[in-house]
């Protein structure tokens, strides 16, 4: 059974922090940075949970700002 | 044939690519012209009747933005309706032509004819420090002859400009030589013409993008100073006027568009009687010519301006004769049109001494 | 594998459209016009229309729509976008022209012009933005709002009696023989975004194709305006704005 498996950047001086990609991500990957925060003053986006990216880009499709970019590797 | 007609003709022998209008007495000739010339079949022409005057003058911003040579036409509270476009238009320093046929006002006013947007027009009329050529024709041929004079001003400085007609000159018939047909631009001509139109990238390597809007109170500055050198340069090489009989004259009457012939007529009669008046007929109202003005006031002994109006290019007039002589204002409002003997009544009331 | 081995140009599925420009927008966190911007430049790109695209921007939020996707703009007057884009279409008749507007633009301030380009069938596409509100000046109430809504300027919620009914503009423009698309669409999950997003191109390929006005009305949210964070915004919107401006084409010819 092949296996989907994804990871995501994050574009963390473009991210405002919204948090939209976070409800979206289906498999909890992504969290907001709580203990940082960028050059405007925003807590960014990150893979919380690398892991459980499954590279469906729920997250970029919902994100204002075009900040995250998306990969995904079939293994088989 | 009629002002208004000549108007629509030499728009099209010019190589107009578009025309957009609403119909308003007395101007609504222009429009009717065009569409029953149907120069969409030979010159590929646009012409549009938009939903408004407001419709109307935004399509002219969109299509000068664009690169095209556009124009519009209206009358007095059709002009005000535009006067938000037009100051757009100036602002993102377009080139475009604008008809006013004025009639009388304020208000719906009356339909007959008037000169009673001189202000409006040569102010800037919307919001903002901005500047549209004005162009005065008297006759029908100027009405003709000053599309292509328009049109040629307004691409030279990148800035609007406005034919400033009254009722009579739009309605009045008479022979016109019509300028020879010549092609419309093609695309090449224009993205070379208008490196600056939003034509469409076509390759271009930046974006072009058409816009008044600066929030930076330093770059806005540095706009509205560009503007201001603009304005300089048209006044220092754009001013245009016509003079009758004021190499000798005693008096000077300074009157635009129609009125201007009812004037010389007059003027005739008093060189008859011994008089000596001359004439000024400014043909750009803005620019203004100060100028001749200033120096026929170290001339003549008072001036008389006659508009239908209650005095708007007296101003003017008293501005640029630096108050070396008496500036006098006669005017006819509500469409009332003087005759030549009213204009010399009017002279020698105000200047006695004149009828010696 | 490690992300770091996932990460490599090879297996990207997805990244930022070329189109966009590299600027950060003005827009507030989370806002909806983003997500359209990104979506109107990833059509232009892979649809191949960034060399005669123009685009119409409004006045509201989306006025700087031209500092972020890279083709010709014209910045129209308060609500005159589609008049400016009907002379821009009919004088380059070639072009890829749209305009981009928000509800008080398009629906209040701009209603004539909008009904009467849409009723000559221009062909444009219009994207307009419902969030029934005004963001740009604040939070005032807009002709999209709800009843009940609280605004600016309507600050204990929008009264029929006092301000009027929210107003469907995009039914009335389904009624136009001129419109071929009306739809109405949001871009509040990844699901309502992918259909978005087709709407989009639908719009933009009538008005290649000549076949008349396309209007894709997105409901949008204003989280600063409703006072509510991003995602509660999706929700209430999801909830309240769609059991008025239910989502669907409502023309599709």
């Amino acid at each position: 059974m092949p296996k989907i498996i994804g990871a995501v950047t994050v574009d963390a001086l473009r991210c405002k922090g919204c948090e939209l990609c976070v409800v979206a991500c289906p498999t909890d990957t992504l969290a907001l940075r709580a203990d940082d925060v960028n050059d405007r003053g925003y807590h960014y986006a990150y893979m919380a949970r690398p892991d459980a990216c499954i590279g469906c880009a729920s997250c970029a499709a919902v994100c204002p700002d075009a900040c995250i970019e998306v990969y995904r590797v079939v293994e088989r | 044939m009629k002002g208004n007609e000549a108007i629509a003709h030499a728009a099209i022998r010019y190589g107009v690519d578009g025309y957009f209008g609403y119909p308003i007495t007395p101007q609504s000739e222009v429009l009717e012209t065009l569409e029953a010339e149907m120069p969409w079949e030979t010159t590929g022409m646009v012409v549009l009747q938009a939903e408004s005057e407001v419709a109307a003058i935004n399509m002219i911003y969109g299509g000068a933005a664009a690169g095209k040579a556009v124009m519009t036409s209206s009358s007095s509270p059709g002009v005000s309706l535009k006067q938000e476009g037009i100051s757009y238009i100036a602002a993102a320093e377009l080139p475009a032509l604008i008809v006013n046929v004025m009639r009388g006002g304020p208000g719906l006013g009356t339909i007959q004819p008037s000169q009673a947007d001189y202000f409006q027009a040569t102010k800037g009329g919307g919001h903002g420090d901005y500047h549209l050529i004005v162009l005065a024709p008297s006759s029908v041929q100027e009405m003709a002859d000053f599309v292509a004079l328009g049109f040629d001003l307004a691409f030279k400085y990148r800035n609007p400009a406005m034919i400033l007609a009254d009722g009579i000159v739009g309605q009045m018939m008479e022979k016109v030589v019509l300028p020879e047909p010549r092609p419309r631009r093609t695309q090449q001509q224009i993205e070379e013409q208008c490196s600056w139109a939003a034509t469409g990238r076509h390759g271009r390597k930046h974006r072009n993008v058409v816009t008044s809007l600066e929030l930076d109170p330093a770059r806005m500055e540095l706009n509205n100073e560009r503007f201001q050198r603009t304005y300089a340069e048209i006044e220092a090489n754009e001013v245009r006027f016509a003079t009758h009989y004021t190499d000798d004259a005693d008096y000077l009457i300074v009157a635009f568009g129609s009125v201007a012939r009812i004037c010389l007529k007059a003027i005739e009669e008093a060189r008859a009687q011994g008089v000596k008046v001359g004439l000024l007929r400014p043909i750009t109202l803005w620019p203004f010519p100060k100028a001749e003005i200033a120096r026929l006031a170290r001339q003549v002994k008072g001036i008389l301006t006659v508009e239908l109006n209650a005095g708007q290019m007296i101003d003017d007039v008293r501005l640029a004769s630096e108050c070396r002589v008496p500036v006098a204002h006669f005017g006819r409002m509500g469409g009332i049109v003087p005759n030549p003997a009213e204009v010399l009544d009017a002279l020698y009331n105000h200047f006695p001494e004149a009828k010696k | 594998m490690t992300p770091e081995e996932i990460i490599n140009p090879a297996n990207r599925v997805y990244s930022r459209p070329r189109l966009l420009t590299e600027v950060n927008t003005h827009y507030c966190p989370g806002c909806s016009h983003g997500v359209v911007h990104r979506i109107i430049a990833e059509l232009l790109e892979e649809m191949g229309l960034e060399d005669r695209a123009v685009g119409v921007a409004p006045v509201g939020c989306a006025v700087f729509a031209y500092n972020y996707i890279d083709v010709d703009w014209v910045e129209a007057a308060h609500g005159r976008a589609p008049a400016v884009a009907t002379a821009l279409n009919r004088l380059w008749p070639d072009n890829l022209v749209f305009t981009y507007q928000g509800d008080g633009d398009l629906a209040a301030i701009g209603t004539a012009e909008t009904i009467h380009a849409a009723n000559r069938g221009e062909n444009i596409a219009i994207i307009f933005i419902n969030n029934a509100i005004y963001g740009m000046t604040g939070g005032q109430m807009a002709p999209t709002t709800l009843i009940g809504q609280k605004t600016a300027t309507t600050p204990y919620g929008r009264r029929v009696d006092l301000n009027g009914n929210p107003l469907n503009i995009s039914d009335l423009l389904a009624q136009l023989e001129g419109t071929c698309l009306v739809t109405r669409q949001a871009v509040h999950t990844p699901a309502a975004v992918r259909k978005a997003k087709a709407a989009i191109k639908k719009a933009f390929e009538n008005a290649l194709a000549k076949k008349g006005t396309s209007v894709v009305e997105i409901v949008s949210t204003c989280n600063s305006g409703w006072k509510m964070t991003p995602a509660q915004s999706n929700e209430w919107m999801a909830e309240h704005m769609t059991a008025r401006y239910p989502l669907g084409d409502l023309k599709n010819v």
